[in-house]
């Protein structure tokens, strides 16, 4: 405990920036984290962290190759255990599934890129992204849209996080043809998850010392399915005086987003809205090559990108951003209590994207990934 | 001579429909118009309606031009919008988003038309509580209303001299749902050669959009995307005060309104900005085959905002509604 004490006392001098030792105590989500981190010293690990990887489609492998370089060249004590699951390549069946399933069981912590879900209903409704997101219960999905210093856009200085509940909704998989040419799609909205999301939401909300929870709705139209989810976070508000507490209908979120997006801190939502916000707010920021995202379930936390897309068309053509998979990397080691290759990763690569001169075709540069990547090494402080 | 119904609506509507009036005459409009007011009504059995001289005067027109209607939260009677809706069967909802010069907002060059399915979908308003805590609210998409929709989005494009349809779906989560409808809007794209069709997952959409709008052209979507899109558009040009809007029916009905609320803390003090519900009947006079007229008060109201001399406070100037109404007029006078 003293340990533990001290440390956040050194890592709160380091950086004046925030309040840290708030987010070391922020980890109740992880029980290997929690457990490892009173034996770990924040620069120096004598064991190695074990964390599942699943690469996915599209870019996913080079975003990995990209990761696993720079993890190299920082000496971090991570050891990866790779799975390839894919639905296009023919590489994905119950029992890859199980595998990397069992990994996770006993690594806690994984690091993934998108599993392409092809268009085509082949009497199978749940894709694997799906069914891996169910069997570890990953209910929470949170992105953190953060403008990065040196790269401009059309709305800088952004910081917002959202929420979103990723385990029913729209993408309940259930749907059926009632009469030939008439399909019936359901959304689930239960009050048990609704109320679990808002809780979510409202703890990162006080960890991160946020100031304002937002939640998003349709509940105009869907009077008793948004209306539930709404019910249950107005509820779940009453519980936390401290934070503000605020409803936004998700057109009109949309349509601020693009002309006034300071106006919000942290948002929460249901499934659908929370793809669509994802993607929109990483839009604003610089694209799904910049921003990182987590999800986490009472026990699991996967990183990844906060804009889930397998960008097939880049495949092979050494242009994708590793910049979202980079902080993803980050954020997992901070998970794990590595705060300072954390930190080491975080300043390489933001030093890149600042200095200006390597960078990805997305944010307007003449770089290759790999470039990037050996830029980002160049800058770690090792 | 023809004939329009014109719904003032509550708020601040009947002040901006007056302006439109105004610049229509100024215009020497070929247009006649008929004022009803609209309120939802109980008919017989217990269903609500519209006023009978309404439904009347639409059907004979089938023409109408809508300011904002208030829909009052909690009263018992679905809002007026959704009524006249499904009164008319318009199924169709059209906005065309176009960078307004001189009113500056991040994006530049915006120049796209998003056609929304407006019947059914997420809308359907079919939900149920199933267990204490657990609702299904059902989403419907049929086979009809898909083909309908698409057909609509093809021809639109081939009639406003467009050169491409996006179908914005989300087939890979919704696979039987967003499927058939993606299906539909494929069969329809090979009748339409001429037309480029592509489709795209509702989430890039929304990636593009905030970073590339010019990208897009006409996009096609079900109700609730289009729901979402068409006002995420609307802010990338400056909002809803300067977004027309147009809901097109079977049969030739289609009803031209403004889409931003009936603004009651101004209302009738002369403050409100037309421009929204003048773009919405410029609409309506492309919709009747009137080109000329149409281009003529359009480029009136574009030149009056790029020359920034006569703005309502909502657009950065400080004028009255009637001022900014008279500078319209002028305008469209010194075109003819």
């Amino acid at each position: 405990m003293a340990a533990v004490l001290r440390r956040s006392l050194v890592t709160l001098v380091k950086d004046l920036g925030g309040p840290r030792w708030l987010q070391l105590a922020s980890r109740p989500l992880s029980v290997s984290a929690g457990l490892r981190s009173s034996e770990t010293p924040p620069a120096r690990a004598d064991t190695t962290f074990k964390v599942t990887m699943v690469p996915g489609d599209g870019v996913g492998p080079e975003l990995m190759t990209s990761v696993k370089e720079v993890f190299k060249a920082g000496d971090i004590p991570v050891e990866f255990e790779e799975f390839h699951l894919s639905e296009v390549q023919n590489m994905a069946s119950e029992e890859k599934l199980d595998q990397v399933l069992t990994s996770m069981r006993n690594n806690k912590v994984a690091i993934k890129g998108k599993i392409h879900t092809p268009m085509e209903y082949k009497g199978e409704l749940a894709s694997y992204e799906m069914k891996l997101r169910r069997k570890l219960d990953l209910f929470a999905n949170v992105v953190h849209v953060n403008s990065l210093p040196g790269y401009n856009t059309r709305h800088n200085n952004l910081d917002l996080v959202i929420i979103r509940e990723q385990t029913e909704g729209e993408y309940s998989s259930l749907e059926h043809e009632s009469v030939s040419g008439v399909i019936e799609c359901l959304k689930i909205i239960t009050r048990e998850k609704s109320r679990r999301i808002a809780k979510f939401a409202f703890d990162y909300a006080t960890k991160k010392g946020r100031n304002k929870v937002t939640a998003v709705h349709k509940a105009n139209i869907m009077k008793l399915g948004d209306g539930l989810f709404l019910q249950s976070c107005a509820e779940v508000a009453q519980l936390y005086p401290k934070i503000k507490y605020e409803n936004i209908i998700i057109d009109n979120c949309c349509m601020q987003l693009v002309q006034n997006p300071y106006q919000f801190d942290v948002l929460v939502m249901p499934n659908l809205y929370g793809n669509i916000i994802d993607n929109l707010a990483a839009g604003l920021v610089g694209g799904a090559g910049v921003v990182p995202g987590e999800s986490y379930s009472a026990e699991y936390a996967v990183f990844e990108t906060g804009a889930r897309h397998p960008f097939a068309q880049a495949v092979g053509r050494n242009i994708a951003n590793p910049t979202a998979m980079l902080l993803s990397a980050a954020n997992m080691l901070r998970h794990l209590n590595l705060e300072y290759h954390s930190q080491m990763v975080t300043d390489a690569v933001k030093r890149v994207i600042k200095q200006g001169k390597v960078r990805t075709g997305d944010l307007g540069g003449y770089a290759t990934s790999d470039e990037f990547t050996r830029a980002v090494i160049a800058n770690l402080a090792v | 001579m023809q004939t329009v119904t014109l719904i003032p609506g509550d708020g601040i509507g009947p002040e901006i429909s007056a302006a439109v009036v105004k610049i229509f005459d100024a215009a020497k409009a070929p247009i006649r118009w008929e004022e009803r007011n609209v309120t939802a009504i109980k008919g017989p059995g217990g269903k609500w309606m519209i006023p009978p001289d309404a439904k009347e005067s639409m059907d004979r027109s089938k023409i109408g031009l809508k300011g904002p209607l208030k829909t009052p939260i909690a009263a018992g009677h679905p809002s007026m919008n959704l009524l006249l809706r499904k009164t008319f069967d318009l199924y169709a909802n059209v906005r065309p988003c176009v960078t307004i010069e001189g009113y500056k907002t991040p994006y530049t060059d915006v120049n796209l038309v998003t056609i929304r399915e407006n019947t059914e979908g997420e809308y359907s308003g079919i939900e149920h509580v199933i267990v204490d805590g657990v609702v299904q609210s059902i989403k419907l998409i049929t086979e009809n209303a898909s083909r309908r929709i698409a057909e609509y989005a093809f021809e639109y494009a081939r009639n406003n001299q467009r050169s491409s349809v996006t179908a914005v779906h989300k087939a890979n989560i919704m696979r039987m749902s967003d499927g058939l409808f993606l299906r539909k809007c494929r069969e329809v794209a090979e009748n339409y050669k001429d037309i480029k069709f592509t489709e795209m997952y509702l989430d890039t959409v929304c990636l593009n959009m905030v970073q590339d709008p010019t990208q897009f052209d006409v996009l096609v979507m079900p109700n609730l995307y289009g729901d979402i899109l068409s006002d995420l558009c609307a802010g990338l040009i400056g909002g809803l005060g300067v977004t027309p809007s147009g809901n097109i029916g079977a049969n030739g009905v289609a009803i031209f309104e403004s889409v931003h609320g009936t603004a009651p803390d101004i209302a009738g003090m002369d403050l409100a900005n037309p421009t929204a519900l003048l773009l919405s009947a410029v609409m309506m006079l492309r919709h009747m085959g009137l080109h000329e007229f149409a281009h003529r008060i359009q480029t009136a109201c574009f030149n009056t905002i790029r020359d920034k001399k006569v703005l309502t406070k909502d657009l950065g100037g400080s004028s009255k509604c009637s001022e900014f109404t008279a500078e319209i007029c002028r305008r469209v006078q010194d075109l003819a």
